[in-house]
């Protein structure tokens, strides 16, 4: 058993690391196009929702102290605290993925979603649609880790009711959380990326 | 076995005469035990079949590209067909052959085996890698009976984002699913190696294809997912077009180049590094003598996998990157020939005194480092700015990476292949046409490849159907080159089937080679080894340089030599 989790410990962290690769492409690419075109990045950044953003950071470091929670509740044995604060968490994440829902329909509705719907505002630089394609492909990848979260929060949660959870056996609520914090880190790097550039 | 405290007579005792001893092959029978299995050997032999499959279907257009240019003229093929054909052989061969050809077949047949485990650490992950390689490749394959993509294998923006016809957004989901494999046995393999070793099994008594496949799973889980990024973000510009890599938009087609071969350069490790792992072994057995200067072996592989993605840049000399960015990148470029060198002399070093046998195995590793030599060498010539300038998009870089990819990755599976051969089946295959083949393959790859030198430092351009008729006599040596050549591969397919039921039983250690994989049964129990073993000596504990006499009465002694 202690083997066992050593080597899912081990495998979850390389997960991870090749996770921050994937999402590295992105960042990269996104770092390349602002240093060139510091307008347009400027620009696009003023078309995004600031308290929309901000709420959602807010939202999702609560689910972050919620998950920690979780684990704690597991380690120690105390199932009911451990569904609650699963069901907490994924309450949580529940709220930003429609937030994120909100704010990606009101882009559509301002023509701001790039490809042949797209519509360039008064005064914008041309390459307003390349800020965007970043905005959609990195908060894009980004929900798509919640709701791959949200579904194996399921099957976890489904655990704690069967009790599966003890202080002797708690590795997957552990793993998992590991997961969700990365995907709440990504999100700490998104936030001031895409919404407070050239804002003081 | 000198290297284990487990008393060999105990376990390589047969049982008594009649009852067949069970082994991970005849354990269970009919497809669905095969389909559903766990066990790392058979996943390695699903592998097997299926990287196998590939090759030929990759090979088999290598025979559309060179036929059409045994002649000046495009008399065979279309410009189009042409284009689709070297295409799809570079995306085949290259994604679905060469990148899981020896970790995904031999890493997971041996690497437990090797650390005395009982298996991968996440087996069911292990099988996972299986289907989704089997779901990419699928997908692949049906992009290729569509239709086809004729980007060429490296998909290069805007040409594949905005104008080229055919299917690439189906071939880059494929790539994409099957990245996933790779990312999934590397995974396993560094959990596998930190985790699982056997008692007293410490890093320095790894062997060395171990700590070569330890620095491929770092290439794997590191560089696999940038790819993964970058087809994601060609195939999102394509179907919306939505200004990352258009020019017209604002994007920049170069950035595609470095997200693109940030992944593809290390990419080529990954296909030399297990060979290079295979090498050591080899060589180790078949000059009986201790290899020499295992740990720097052990930390160049390490060394490689590290300068590995640092050298990106020298794929964009002349497309348009900073002058001093070349410089760097040049530099860099070359540093990676310092740990590659330093295992061809370790290795030349173990021959020295030792006490060689020409078995087919070795035959494929001499090969081996004739054309590692010179695909290595010629390296330096593209990793030079002046020179690169000159020989860019030239047959000389498809001679190069193909001495690289074909000439070291390939021998050393081959070498895998005949070496592990009697462990994984655990029949012998007819000794004098495993030579035999072996040879043949050997001059087919240098007439096939060697005219490709020449004709491109002559000028002529990749990726053409026609070309000015005085490279005719050197492409036509280069087509009978391959001719020859792939009827060197065709030879081992058949004499390997034969040997599956006519050939010999092996023993378990038919090569009286050191390491833990063969001081269990051919082939072995499920669960490898009856008792888990205890590690007590260093890797490659070969008799060395001492009396030939002494060897002879080891010999006598053998299996069960101490």
């Amino acid at each position: 058993m202690g083997q066992q989790k050593e080597a899912a410990t081990l495998g979850m962290w390389a997960f991870l690391v090749t996770e921050i690769m994937f999402f590295g492409g992105l960042f990269v690419g996104y770092g390349v196009y602002r240093f060139m075109y510091p307008e347009a990045f400027h620009f696009g950044s003023h078309e995004l929702d600031i308290q929309l953003g901000a709420f959602n950071t807010g939202v999702l470091i609560a689910s972050s102290l919620t998950m920690a929670l979780a684990v704690r509740a597991a380690q120690t044995s105390k199932k009911k605290l451990l569904i609650i604060f699963l069901a907490a968490t994924f309450v949580l994440g529940a709220i930003f993925l429609g937030v994120k829902v909100v704010e990606y329909s009101s882009k559509w509705d301002h023509h701001l979603v790039p490809g042949s719907h797209f519509q360039r505002p008064e005064g914008a630089p041309v390459q307003l649609q390349v800020f965007f394609a970043f905005y959609f492909m990195m908060t894009g990848m980004h929900a798509l880790h919640m709701i791959i979260g949200a579904g194996l929060m399921i099957w976890v949660l489904y655990g704690a009711v069967k009790n599966r959870y003890h202080s002797n056996y708690y590795a997957p609520v552990e793993m998992f959380g590991l997961y969700w914090h990365f995907v709440d880190i990504v999100w700490i790097f998104l936030f001031p990326l895409l919404y407070l550039i050239g804002r003081h | 076995m000198s290297s284990t405290s487990v008393d060999q007579g105990a376990v390589l005792e047969r049982p008594p005469r009649g009852s067949k001893p069970l082994n991970y092959l005849n354990i269970s029978h009919g497809l669905r035990s095969w389909l559903l299995t766990v066990d790392h050997k058979r996943i390695g032999i699903l592998y097997l079949i299926s990287v196998t499959l590939f090759f030929f279907l990759g090979g088999a257009m290598a025979v559309g590209i060179r036929l059409e240019l045994a002649s000046p003229q495009g008399d065979l093929l279309a410009a189009e067909t042409y284009n689709k054909l070297f295409t799809m052989h570079g995306v085949v061969m290259v994604f679905f052959f060469l990148i899981p050809s020896i970790p995904a077949v031999f890493g997971n047949f041996l690497v437990p085996m090797m650390i005395g485990a009982r298996d991968v650490a996440f087996p069911k992950l292990n099988l996972l890698s299986w289907y989704v390689f089997i779901t990419g490749g699928t997908l692949t394959l049906i992009a290729m009976v569509a239709g086809g993509v004729d980007t060429g294998w490296t998909f290069y923006a805007p040409y594949s984002t905005t104008y080229a016809n055919g299917w690439v957004v189906l071939t880059g989901v494929g790539i994409f699913i099957t990245g996933f494999s790779s990312i999934l046995t590397g995974l396993n393999f560094i959990v596998t190696i930190h985790k699982m070793r056997a008692p007293g099994l410490t890093w320095f008594k790894l062997p060395l294809f171990i700590w070569s496949h330890y620095a491929t799973a770092l290439i794997m889980i590191l560089g696999t997912p940038v790819i993964a990024i970058t087809v994601l973000l060609v195939a999102v510009e394509r179907l919306f077009r939505i200004g990352i890599f258009d020019p017209a938009l604002g994007g920049d087609p170069v950035l595609f180049q470095h997200l693109f071969w940030f992944y593809s350069h290390p990419a080529v490790y990954i296909m030399i590094l297990p060979s290079m792992g295979v090498m050591s072994e080899l060589v180790t057995c078949f000059s009986r003598k201790r290899v020499f200067g295992y740990k720097f072996i052990a930390f160049s592989s390490l060394a490689i996998a590290v300068l590995g993605f640092l050298v990106w840049g020298h794929h964009m000399f002349v497309s348009s990157q900073s002058i001093y960015a070349g410089m760097v990148f040049s530099v860099l470029s070359m540093l990676v020939a310092i740990p590659s060198a330093v295992k061809a002399f370790n290795w030349t070093a173990t021959l020295y005194k030792g006490s060689v046998s020409y078995q087919a195995p070795m035959i494929y590793a001499f090969g081996f480092l004739g054309l590692f030599l010179i695909g290595g060498l010629t390296g330096l010539f593209l990793s030079t700015l002046g020179t690169d300038v000159h020989l860019h998009d030239t047959y000389f870089v498809v001679a190069h990476f193909h001495f690289i990819m074909v000439g070291g990755a390939i021998m050393g599976y081959l070498g895998a292949i005949h070496f592990w051969w009697p462990k994984m089946t655990g029949r012998m295959y007819s000794e004098g046409w495993a030579r035999f083949a072996a040879l043949v393959i050997f001059i087919g790859f240098y007439l096939t490849f060697f005219p490709q030198f020449v004709v491109g430092y002559l000028g002529m351009p990749r990726r053409y159907h026609v070309y000015p008729e005085e490279f005719q006599i050197l492409n036509v040596l280069s087509t009978a080159g391959a001719s020859i050549l792939g009827a060197g591969y065709l030879i081992p397919m058949v004499y390997l089937m034969v040997s599956l039921f006519k050939g010999k039983k092996a023993s378990p250690n038919p090569w009286d080679a050191k390491g833990l994989e063969w001081q269990t049964p051919s082939p072995p129990p499920t669960e490898n080894f009856p008792v888990t073993p205890v590690v007590t000596e260093n890797p490659y504990n070969y008799p060395g340089m001492e009396d030939e006499r002494d060897r002879e009465a080891d010999r006598e002694h053998a299996p069960a030599s101490a």
